[in-house]
């Protein structure tokens, strides 16, 4: 049984995180947002049932949910929302949240962020072949028997890049990039 | 100064108690206030008690002035001066110090609190002192009322008035009366046919001797005051002497040009270039349409003069104008439907099967384009299925943000008259069901038992783009299912959209024009949200029905009845009393600058072109005192504000700077000049 | 006319065709691209998933580059992403003052700085159809695309969110790319989803639900007799492309819709030869819609009838919105 604190923390946390947030407090609980989603019917819980439970309190199951990660960032949901509650930067923050909090069920799409990032902090572009590389063998390597010929077909077709291509000014974004985590909370 | 001044203090519960040291300052006072000879603090001033104990003092005391410090003039200057005259005082010698909207609610420091209390009660002290008896100026009030607005609002009012024997000019800008409750088909909840209960009201309009119907017109000037209203109207040419018409209809009839009617049929049918909105129309004269009458585009046909038995057509015809005077104004110019085009999602425009309310309501109407059939935009075919979707526009930061109080209502009505005349299922899209009215929710529960489905989710889209076979062809309404939790696709044949109702396009230049004030949306603004609904604060000119917000049928009869009441109660008056706080020039002063002429707000002030010097109007002047300030000859006086008065309440406000009035410090060795 | 460009990562790797049609108009459209010096990734929807500041300080590089370089005050990017990225970070920077001062103090690390409102981003369509303009367009048209059904799809992120006042068009259902297109002489079908989101990376976290979305792209433009998909973003493309193969297995259907950018069907139109458009690159082929070019079209569109006595249709609302 879900315990239901009246964790207003959380709720303060995701607004105060989130630029534009308060808007969250107005929110209806209409189901545009759910009704909108490309990928509602695959959440476990629908984009506004995630906002009733930041409302509760429920902060564990929240960022338990796979809602964030199934975000595909289309916006719908932004613009249709009768009271301009920024939903995508929302899940964004979300989604940050559940990684710090180290609670997400299923890692795969967490991982994915972390891969694609990694060879971004290292090349300051992203090398689709490294990070499908990395990705896949470390995930599930013997479902994914049909990589192997769509990596071969996409080689034979010109449209990968075997080496991945560093920019010259690398130790200047690190130098951003580093001085940006230090100044952020979420 | 041999005034006696009586001083009165409020608790007003704790409200001011609570900060200000009531009792201590009805003492200072007392002991401290030049001119003061009673002193008191009391619970509650204006309860009846506390008003009987300034009667008596005034009576026994022989007060020639009375000062109050309690809450705002806002709510009780107007009961206190009413104290003042019973008692035999002149009105205009009473003053008000608010203690609780300038200090007490605002305040949190005690001392502070009572710092700046001393000063404004030795401020109104000292002022009220050389304030003057002033009496109101009575003007007649003319018994004539134009009514603006042909709606089930207008219509109510004007036979009001028209039944109590006064006379009203009704002004309707379409070709016959009856606005929106014209175009629909049946009434929630008591389901009664809309026309049925509108016509006989409309005919009574018609052919009632006390009204004057001046159908399709406008208004073009409005000038004057409360009890004399200049107003100007506009007969825009119809084409058609109506001295001759007899209403037989064979010009239209014959005329050969079809267009589509946007107004009445709201688009979803036609009419000819010469027509009848409807065919119980009132009054019976069909008009010409300049705009798409083939006539005036090539000169050729005039079928519609060959064939009238009367010869009433006349296409020399000209606008004409009418000048009227009348004593007081009702505003009852309804309200418009949202234009669903701008939810693209909805797909309104492109996709044939959505509807939008009011093409709906013409669908069922017998009348109507269908003659009351349900059916596809094709004509013919009849739904097996239909979607509701509520708030279209409302509700909704992108659009309107507010309720607009009908929709759900007719929802469920539109859920009746499908199941009622077809076997379509029938599905809402709701986020709340709105229903507070005498019988309401009685209706939903009806419906419920019809066999209505609610789903409790806003669509999110409705689309045509089939995922599975058995969404071909049909219309998909995509929407969270909130109650279940789930996202739900479900495929229909025709979506109704519940639109908002909106205020008129023009209504922000009908306000101007006439003097009253809108809110950001364009509704018009009332005197008062709890208590006044249907005054404005321009004197003389009431507003009813949509025009102020939206609204259902019974609350806007109920409004057109109040406005109507108020000016019959104006017109058994007879006259009106004007404020006598009021500015006045001095022609001796005056140079004929003319400066003060623009800056007046309410347009008061005219030029004597013979005498070379500006006048104000005294019943069109609100005493704002802007003239007064801005003349370079200092010409202008403003009643009840005299320079001298303000500056003697600067002088109590700095009662211990400047001495004489319960000076703790010293007093200085002359008086402060302020001048 | 001179812009600065951001090619983004994909265009030297899985859009490879884009890059390489659109180096081949800008030429004859009159367009001076200047890629910006040095530009890095834009994190895409991954970087912003794990930090907050950091990700806008990814993008804050970029625009202070480009701002910086030669007085340019225009940013151009064909990628749809890229395009939300930078217009974001640059829209938001002047709405909440407190992410651009975190931002622009990251970027002092690295001794640089950005002011909101600097550039003004936009995507490569909108210089297309905005600043050359549809005669400028039609005018080069040598082999107008007659024959051809295209379904035009723009992708989710060209068109939402709203940022600031001025807007690209509308956000559910645009229409410069139907127009464009019509200009190069094709028939444009009716694609009800044309804003409709390709899923984006969801391949990669949940294949099933991946290859739902695209699905039903594919198979509403299949029931609207598309020859091909025009697309104006790599990843767009690379899902409705590359994937078509994984949907049809997984689905049962055969789908053999080709999906190609508006550079590459401008290029055709303009004579250039497929080969030097980068066409032949796809995964499902192009060759086939490639010979439809100059043909009559397969389907040919219903004569409107007249309004005969009878018929009891109702009008359709007329259009009373601007735009």
């Amino acid at each position: 049984m879900t315990e239901i604190n009246t964790n207003q923390a959380f709720l303060e946390e995701v607004i105060s995180a989130t630029p534009g947030g308060e808007s969250l407090l107005t929110c209806l609980q209409c189901g545009t947002c759910g009704g909108s989603c490309p990928s509602g019917p695959d959440m476990d819980h629908t984009p506004r049932e995630i906002f009733a439970m930041i409302d509760a309190g429920i902060k564990d199951e929240v960022l338990r949910s796979n809602t964030p990660w199934y975000c595909v960032s289309c916006y719908y949901c932004m613009v249709r929302c009768p009271k301009e509650i920024p939903i995508t930067d929302i899940m964004y923050t979300l989604k940050r949240m559940s990684v710090r909090a180290k609670l997400f069920d299923n890692s795969d799409a967490p991982d994915f962020s972390k891969t694609f990032i990694t060879f971004v902090e290292n090349f300051g572009r992203s090398f689709e072949v490294g990070m499908a590389a990395l990705y896949h063998a470390t995930h599930k390597p013997l479902k994914k028997f049909d990589m192997g010929p769509f990596a071969l077909k996409m080689l034979i077709k010109n449209r990968l890049a075997l080496l991945p291509e560093r920019i010259e000014g690398i130790d200047q974004l690190r130098a951003i990039l580093k001085k940006a985590k230090s100044l952020e909370g979420v | 100064m041999t005034e006696k001044v009586g001083v009165y203090i409020c608790h007003c519960g704790s409200n001011i108690a609570g900060i200000i040291d009531v009792e201590g300052l009805a003492e200072w006072a007392g002991e401290n206030l030049e001119g003061v000879t009673v002193s008191r603090d009391y619970r509650f001033m204006c309860s009846s008690l506390g008003q009987e104990l300034i009667e008596e003092d005034i009576k026994n005391e022989g007060l020639t002035r009375v000062v109050v410090g309690a809450c705002s003039p806002h709510l009780h200057e107007k009961t206190f001066r009413r104290v003042c005259a019973n008692a035999g005082l002149n009105p205009y010698l009473f003053q008000m110090a608010s203690l609780r909207e300038q200090i007490s609610w605002v305040t949190t420091d005690k001392d502070k609190a009572d710092e700046k209390a001393r000063a404004l009660i030795a401020g109104a002290v000292r002022r009220v002192q050389l304030q003057e008896e002033l009496e109101p100026s009575e003007v007649p009030v003319n018994p004539n009322t134009l009514v603006v607005g042909g709606g089930i609002a207008g219509i109510q009012a004007s036979l009001e008035l028209a039944d109590a024997g006064h006379h009203v000019y009704l002004v309707e800008r379409e070709p016959s009366i009856g606005g929106h409750m014209a175009q629909f088909d049946k009434t929630f909840p008591t389901l009664d046919c809309a026309a049925c209960i509108l016509t006989p009201k409309m005919s009574d309009v018609g052919t009632h001797d006390n009204i004057t119907l001046l159908s399709y017109s406008e208004v073009e000037e409005v000038s004057g005051f409360v009890g004399n209203f200049d107003v100007r109207i506009r007969k825009k040419a119809s084409y058609i002497k109506e001295e001759d018409c007899t209403g037989c209809g064979i010009c239209i009839e014959k005329c050969p040009k079809t267009v589509v009617d946007d107004v009445f049929e709201a688009g979803l049918g036609y009419r000819k270039a010469v027509y009848r909105p409807f065919p119980q129309a009132v009054p019976k004269f069909p008009v010409i349409d300049y705009e798409t009458c083939i006539y005036f585009e090539k000169g050729t046909c005039k079928a519609c003069e060959k064939f009238c038995p009367t010869g009433a057509i006349d296409f020399e015809q000209q606008d004409s104008y009418l000048d009227l005077n009348v004593g007081n104004i009702i505003l009852t110019t309804g309200c418009d439907v949202f234009n669903a085009d701008q939810i693209p999602q909805y797909g309104y425009g492109r996709l044939a099967n959505v509807f939008t309310s009011l093409e709906f309501e013409r669908m069922c109407n017998a009348a109507g384009p269908t003659e009351g059939k349900i059916v596809l935009r094709d004509g013919v075919t009849e739904p097996q299925s239909v979607a509701i979707i509520h708030c279209v526009g409302s509700r909704d930061k992108n659009y309107n943000a507010y309720c607009s109080n009908v929709c759900c209502m007719a929802a469920l009505k539109f859920g009746h008259l499908v199941m009622e005349k077809t076997d379509a299922k029938v599905t809402s899209f709701y986020i709340d069901m709105r229903t507070p009215h005498k019988g309401y929710e009685e209706f939903y529960e009806r419906l419920q038992e019809e066999g209505m489905k609610f789903v409790r989710g806003r669509a999110a889209e409705v689309t045509n783009a089939a995922r599975t076979p058995n969404e071909d062809g049909k219309l998909i309404v995509q929407a969270e299912d909130t109650l279940l939790g789930k996202q739900r696709r479900i495929p229909v044949d025709m979506v109704i959209l519940m639109g908002a109702l909106e205020p008129q396009v023009d209504a922000r230049d009908v306000a101007l024009q006439f003097g009253i004030s809108c809110s950001m949306n364009g509704w018009f603004t009332e005197r008062h949200p709890k208590l006044d609904p249907v005054a404005t604060m321009t004197d003389g000119v009431f507003i009813a029905g949509t025009c102020q917000g939206p609204k259902d049928i019974p609350d806007t009869v109920s409004q057109g009845a109040a406005a109507a009441a108020r000016v019959l109660g104006m017109i058994t008056r007879g006259t009106v009393l004007i404020e006598p706080i009021v500015a006045t020039i001095n022609e001796d002063k005056c140079s004929g600058c003319r400066i003060c002429n623009n800056l007046c707000p309410y347009s008061a002030i005219e030029f004597l072109e013979d005498k070379d010097v500006s006048y104000i109007n005294a019943a069109l002047c609100k005493g704002c005192g802007t003239c007064v300030a801005a003349c370079p000859s200092q010409a202008i006086s403003g009643a009840h504000f005299s320079n001298e008065q303000i500056f003697s309440e600067i002088g109590g406000l700095l009662y211990d700077v400047v001495g004489g009035n319960g000076a703790k410090a010293p007093a200085p060795e002359s008086e402060l000049v302020l001048a | 006319m001179r812009y600065g460009y951001y090619p983004g990562c994909s265009l030297g790797s899985t859009a490879r065709p884009y890059g390489i049609s659109t180096k081949a108009i800008v030429g004859p459209l009159g367009i001076e691209l200047e890629e910006v010096d040095d530009w890095n990734c834009c994190g895409a929807t991954e970087y912003i998933a794990l930090n907050k500041t950091a990700a806008y300080a990814l993008i804050g590089r970029n625009l202070a580059l480009a701002a910086s370089q030669d007085n340019l005050e225009q940013l151009i990017t064909p990628c749809n992403a890229c395009y939300l990225n930078l217009k974001k970070t640059d829209y938001y920077m002047g709405k909440y003052p407190k992410l651009a001062e975190l931002t622009n103090e990251a970027l002092a690390a690295g001794g640089l700085s950005y002011k909101a409102g600097s550039l003004t981003i936009r995507h490569l369509i909108d210089i297309v159809v905005n600043d050359v303009g549809y005669d400028a367009i039609a005018e080069k048209v040598v082999r107008p695309l007659k024959g051809l059904r295209l379904a035009p799809y723009y992708g989710c992120l060209i068109a939402r969110p709203e940022m600031g006042e001025e807007r690209l068009d509308d956000f559910e259902h645009p229409t410069y790319m139907d127009k464009l297109l019509a200009t190069l002489g094709a028939d444009v079908v009716d694609f009800p989803l044309k804003t409709q989101c390709c899923g984006g990376h969801m391949t990669q976290i949940n294949s099933e639900a991946g290859y739902i979305l695209i699905r039903n792209l594919l198979h509403n433009a299949n029931e609207n007799n598309a020859d091909a998909i025009v697309t104006l973003c790599p990843m767009c493309q690379l899902n409705l492309d590359a994937y078509q193969s994984h949907v049809n297995r997984h689905f049962k259907t055969n789908y053999n819709i080709p999906v190609l950018y508006f550079t590459q069907m401008i290029g055709l139109a303009f004579g250039i030869e497929p080969k030097e458009l980068g066409i032949g690159q796809e995964f499902v082929s192009a060759a086939g819609m490639v010979k439809k070019i100059g043909t009559e079209p397969e389907v040919p569109e219903p004569a409107k009838p007249r309004r005969k006595k009878d018929d009891k249709s109702l009008p359709m609302p007329g259009k009373r919105v601007e735009g």
